[in-house]
């Protein structure tokens, strides 16, 4: 089997846990996913196991990707991911949601919701000035750095720019419930991205 | 519907208790203290209720020593074990938070009759103003009974 699969964020709700208490979770389609491809030591020089996730209609894939999804009788897929390789694993092989147990910890990785093009304060958490009284500064980043040392910006310094729209990973839900056979893993808290985009669902590193 | 809608409609409680804007209730609230459960009884008012699916909730209100109290409970939490309606009132608003400004006589409801068109699930079944929504089988207790 492999570490993780592919889901589908389907958005938030909430449940009651044993105690009574109101948790939010996250519902995440999770798989099934197909196996579409296994890379070796011989022939690729690391190991891994290709999942496919999503089906989708044959015409929106290219020819490519059509006959690779075809040498392993996979239907016609949206995403295809590589994950780390845990076991016996066949070509065609299906990874359900029943790889996680209620109780588990996971990482979730999405792509965040994008920002767009955004000032310091809202991106870097900047102060900003005052409003009013006659300020003239309000939304800018100010002085970004000394004079004659070291006469240039320092490396990685924080300045508007694109926000958002990046692979983020969150570290240790819990699992809160899953449904196998409706492909459903109920995660803890939130998830990366906007409701019905694709996210990888991992056993946690820090489980 | 959408997938997520569904899935919410699955985590609701089989049977909910049925009462409406208005109505002075009777909350069951179970609240554990250390090793100890036991019901706490929240009466008052029910000013609105919000939400929808298995994220409805509905506030009380009562008026404790002068002072306006107001607890908020979800509808589907396991911890109301039972919501009792003492009396049905007469309103015509979905949230009545005007009472907040209102003391005595000002802030009074005025009592509905027995009606057979109450929205309520089970409003058709009515047997009296004063019946019970029971959420579990338990015995009815401190009801002014019609025809129990």
């Amino acid at each position: 089997m492999t570490n993780g699969l592919l889901g589908k964020k389907l958005g938030m709700t909430q449940m009651y846990d044993d105690a009574g208490r109101l948790v939010p979770v996250t519902v995440i389609e999770a798989g099934p996913c197909r196996v579409a491809q296994i890379k070796t030591f011989e022939r690729d020089g690391y190991e891994a196991v290709q999942l496919a996730f999503g089906e989708v209609p044959e015409r929106k894939l290219t020819k490519g990707q059509r006959g690779h999804l075809k040498a392993a009788q996979v239907p016609a897929s949206r995403r295809l991911r590589e994950f780390k390789k845990l076991g016996d694993v066949q070509i065609g092989q299906v990874v359900k949601a029943d790889l996680f147990q209620k109780g588990d910890w996971v990482d979730v990785q999405g792509v965040s919701k994008g920002k767009g093009f955004q000032g310091v304060m809202k991106r870097h958490h900047y102060a900003g000035g005052p409003a009013s009284h006659g300020s003239m500064f309000h939304r800018a980043p100010g002085s970004i750095g000394s004079s004659s040392y070291p006469s240039r910006v320092w490396k990685n310094k924080a300045l508007p720019g694109q926000m958002g729209n990046v692979n983020v990973t969150v570290q240790r839900l819990k699992v809160f419930d899953v449904r196998p056979d409706e492909n459903l893993v109920f995660v803890s808290g939130a998830v990366p991205g906007a409701d019905g985009g694709t996210v990888v669902v991992r056993k946690s590193k820090k489980a | 519907m959408n997938r997520l809608e569904r899935i919410q409609r699955s985590l609701v409680r089989k049977s909910v208790p049925s009462f409406e804007i208005g109505d002075t209730v009777r909350v069951h609230v179970k609240v554990v203290e250390g090793e100890k459960e036991r019901i706490q009884v929240f009466e008052g008012v029910v000013i609105s209720r919000k939400g929808g699916r298995n994220s409805e909730t509905f506030t009380v209100r009562k008026v404790s020593y002068g002072v306006g109290v107001e607890r908020i409970f979800p509808v589907h939490s396991p911890a109301v074990s039972r919501v009792d309606v003492m009396r049905q009132g007469k309103v015509r608003r979905a949230k009545l938070y005007y009472l907040r400004g209102r003391k005595g006589k000002m802030a009074k409801i005025s009592e509905r009759e027995f009606s057979a068109q109450s929205k309520g699930q089970g409003g058709t079944a009515r047997s009296g103003p004063t019946k019970p929504a029971e959420l579990e089988a338990t015995p009815q207790e401190a009801v002014p009974a019609g025809k129990v």
